[in-house]
């Protein structure tokens, strides 16, 4: 079947969903719309999963290169010849597998949500978003243009404002999706920024014209935009690292993570699809698709390396002192992503070199469903619980079997310990940076032996830890069916088996910086060293929270500032509001505040008031008798005429 | 007929265009403004047929002047009638001061 005659159905499903749901749901379908919803998005998966295999086994591969094919593309807004927006559907490997993943994990929290949200007021409402999230994110995926991209990435930022904040009536939800919002849109002006530098030097917003040019060394295009500097960095550099920015807010990088563990206050199956599995590696995926570009520019190639390694370091270590399950899972989300960064900063292109690459694209593969599932865990746990406080739960095993054993397998997944999907992308990710960048590679590797403990100190104290739940108001009613509906566990299932099979994929053959697909070997010898410190992280989370013990609170004292700084999260926020409400609101807020106040309106009130007593004096003229008005005009003619007789002659 | 001088003509004609002009400033009663404006325009018109009579009496362009003149107050006429009946049925009287809601 030729691709253009069911493609663009696998975005348009969604839609379709979101127009019939946003507008009829409440009336028509309150019940029902959850199973609409699911239907729809199975289309889509079933469609996608058709499409990957069609690409990856039939005719995506000429001779031993896949080639990027675009089956669906039209004229937009078009600028002049060659400047033009297009809606098109790119087809090569990372976008197809972007496609089976967002559309298979948005399927699997459908399903997850029809039990967690059952019983919402909105819950049509709430089904019509998930839609438009789904709809957005596969058309960023997508996007044959730069500019395509960015529209459809803005329209994942509002729907995952909207989801944020779908329990509106609380305060807290309402802060944290405006907060999401802004700092977002505020990275997102880098972005645009770039976007124009890029489409203004080498004349085109098309990816693969706009690759082509500036990768070719002998074309005017990069001559110029390399030769032109700008506070002394090149005009390149300024445009990619513009384009990281927005990359880096999308995706929660350092210094631009702050939303993100705030956006916790979202439906907990919204955080496992947007905030987990899709919408925040969005910036992974933008830095890839312009790979050849950051490949040229070792500056901004060096940006994407440390901002991935810092925020990959920094979120472990917030994460460890976390309390609330949501914002452990939070801040490992940003954790992982700083690691995809960092692969991606430290590969090179073409075959084996572009290792990094593959391993990037493979970890944002087997992430997707850990860390889905860990989430959609989380939102059992929740779920029963009624809190996402750590000290409210413990002992949980018995009462959710399921949850407990899925949470495991998850959980050794992204420790990285074999042969867990986790396991095999980590392990290339580190060997990549290994071999290009060893400072990389320690950072990584202290990484995965934090991110093994604060993950395991999570499951332990989840369920393990008491040796019966006991909470003061005791679970009220609570038997062994209370793990939630089956529509909450068979998605906790199969991503669980997900995540135990999707790392023997033979990722390298499918998935390379330059199309053409490699063998990677596992480095047995290399992988003891990662697995052994993960197996330490482990061991002290053990020791730590396998039983209730007084020995966390003990360790916590003695670290003292250390904790207190990682547990405040390295007074991140706070220095966001003080520079914010200090320094911007008092220099340029408050004087601008003044000049708008006094000076805009009260040059448009003087104007107003001016108008106004003239036209009290002079509205008595329009007294509404025919004749007065036939007086003036007859004056006005006289006048008229002696001027021009007397005059102006 | 060429001998009465253009000056007699157009005294009569400016005569009754500010017999016109009085009578529209000076009657309430609508009818009576609509009459004063038909002076008006009729002095117009012999105004155009005596300059043109008198000085291009080989051309016809001001009786044509005069004749549109004639259509359009016909027209004018009309509609300005219909205004009187709709003003007469909302106030019940044609008084012109009666009808001043149209102010500020």
């Amino acid at each position: 079947m030729n691709y253009s005659s069911y493609i663009a159905l696998i975005p348009l499903l969604p839609l379709a969903g979101f127009v019939i749901l946003g507008l009829f749901g409440k009336k028509y379908f309150k019940n029902s719309s959850g199973v609409f919803g699911c239907l729809l998005l199975l289309a889509s998966t079933v469609l996608s999963l058709y499409a990957a295999y069609h690409y990856f086994f039939i005719d995506g591969k000429v001779g031993d290169t896949y080639q990027t094919l675009i089956p669906i593309k039209y004229t937009w807004l078009s600028f002049s010849d060659s400047l033009s927006i297009d809606m098109g559907f790119v087809l090569d490997p990372i976008s197809v597998m972007m496609l089976v993943v967002v559309s298979f994990v948005s399927l699997m929290v459908h399903i997850f949500s029809l039990g967690y949200m059952k019983g919402e007021e909105r819950f049509a409402t709430y089904y019509a978003f998930l839609s438009l999230f789904t709809f957005s994110m596969l058309g960023l995926v997508v996007a044959s243009n730069i500019f395509q991209i960015y529209i459809f990435w803005e329209l994942v930022g509002v729907s995952s404002y909207l989801l944020i904040g779908f329990y509106y009536e609380r305060p807290a939800a309402v802060a944290a999706s405006k907060k999401a919002f802004i700092v977002t849109r505020f990275a997102d002006l880098g972005f645009l920024i770039g976007i124009l530098i890029l489409g203004f030097q080498s004349g085109t917003l098309d990816f693969s014209t706009l690759i082509q040019r500036l990768t070719d060394r002998s074309s005017p295009q990069l001559l110029a935009i390399a030769s032109t500097s700008f506070l002394g960095i090149s005009l390149l550099t300024w445009a990619l690292t513009l384009v990281f920015i927005g990359g880096a807010g999308k995706s929660a990088m350092f210094p631009l993570h702050i939303w993100l563990p705030d956006a916790m206050e979202g439906p907990t199956p919204v955080s496992a699809l947007i905030h987990a599995a899709t919408m925040v590696v969005a910036g992974v995926y933008l830095v890839a698709r312009l790979f050849p570009l950051f490949h040229i520019n070792e500056a901004s190639l060096q940006v994407v390396t440390w901002v991935g390694a810092t925020s990959a370091f920094l979120a472990a270590l917030i994460a460890c002192t976390q309390t609330d399950i949501k914002r452990v899972l939070a801040y490992s989300t940003m954790s992982q992503i700083g690691y995809m960064m960092f692969a991606l900063g430290v590969s090179g292109y073409g075959g084996e070199n572009g290792l990094g690459y593959t391993a990037s694209m493979f970890h944002l593969f087997t992430h997707a469903f850990f860390k889905s599932l860990l989430f959609l865990c989380a939102g059992a746990v929740i779920h029963l619980v009624r809190s996402n406080e750590m000290k409210d739960m413990g002992g949980l095993r018995k009462l959710m079997p399921i949850t407990n054993i899925a949470f495991f397998i998850a959980c050794l997944a992204i420790a990285g310990i074999p042969p867990f999907a986790g396991f095999f992308s980590k392990e290339e990710i580190l060997f990549a940076a290994w071999q290009h960048n060893p400072p990389i590679y320690y950072i990584g590797l202290i990484t995965s032996g934090i991110t093994a403990y604060y993950m395991f100190r999570l499951y332990f104290s989840i369920f393990w830890s008491k040796p019966h739940h006991s909470s003061p108001d005791g679970y009220r009613g609570i038997t062994h069916h209370s793990e939630g509906t089956m529509s909450m566990k068979i998605p906790l299932i199969i991503l669980a088996i997900g995540t135990i099979l999707v790392g023997f994929i033979p990722f390298s053959n499918f998935i390379s910086s330059d199309g053409k697909g490699f063998v990677s070997e596992m480095h047995l010898t290399f992988s003891t060293m990662p697995v052994a410190i993960a197996l330490v992280g482990i061991l002290i989370a053990y020791s730590l929270y396998f039983k209730q013990s007084d020995r966390p609170q003990k360790l916590a004292a003695s670290l003292g500032g250390l904790y207190e700084t990682a547990h405040r999260k390295f007074y991140i926020d706070e220095i966001y509001l003080f520079v914010t409400k200090k320094i911007i609101f008092n220099i340029v807020g408050r004087p601008a505040a003044w000049i708008d106040k006094n000076i805009v309106d009260g040059t448009m009130n003087g104007i107003a008031w001016t108008t106004g007593r003239i036209s009290v004096l002079v509205k008595g003229v329009q007294s509404g008798k025919v004749q007065s008005y036939a007086l003036y005009f007859f004056g006005g003619i006289v006048v008229l005429v002696i001027l021009f007789l007397y005059v102006l002659k | 007929m060429s001998d009465v001088p253009i000056s007699n003509i157009l005294f009569v004609s400016t005569a009754l265009f500010f017999i016109g002009m009085y009578g529209l400033f000076t009657r309430r009663n609508m009818i009576t403004m609509l009459m004063a404006i038909e002076l008006i325009l009729n002095s117009v018109n012999i105004n155009f047929v005596v300059f043109n009579k008198y000085l291009y009496p080989e051309k016809l362009d001001g009786i044509f002047f005069a004749i549109f003149i004639i259509t359009i107050a016909a027209a004018e006429a009309a509609v300005a009638i219909a205004i009187i009946i709709n003003l007469y049925r909302s106030h019940r009287s044609i008084d012109v001061e009666k009808a001043s809601e149209m102010k500020w």
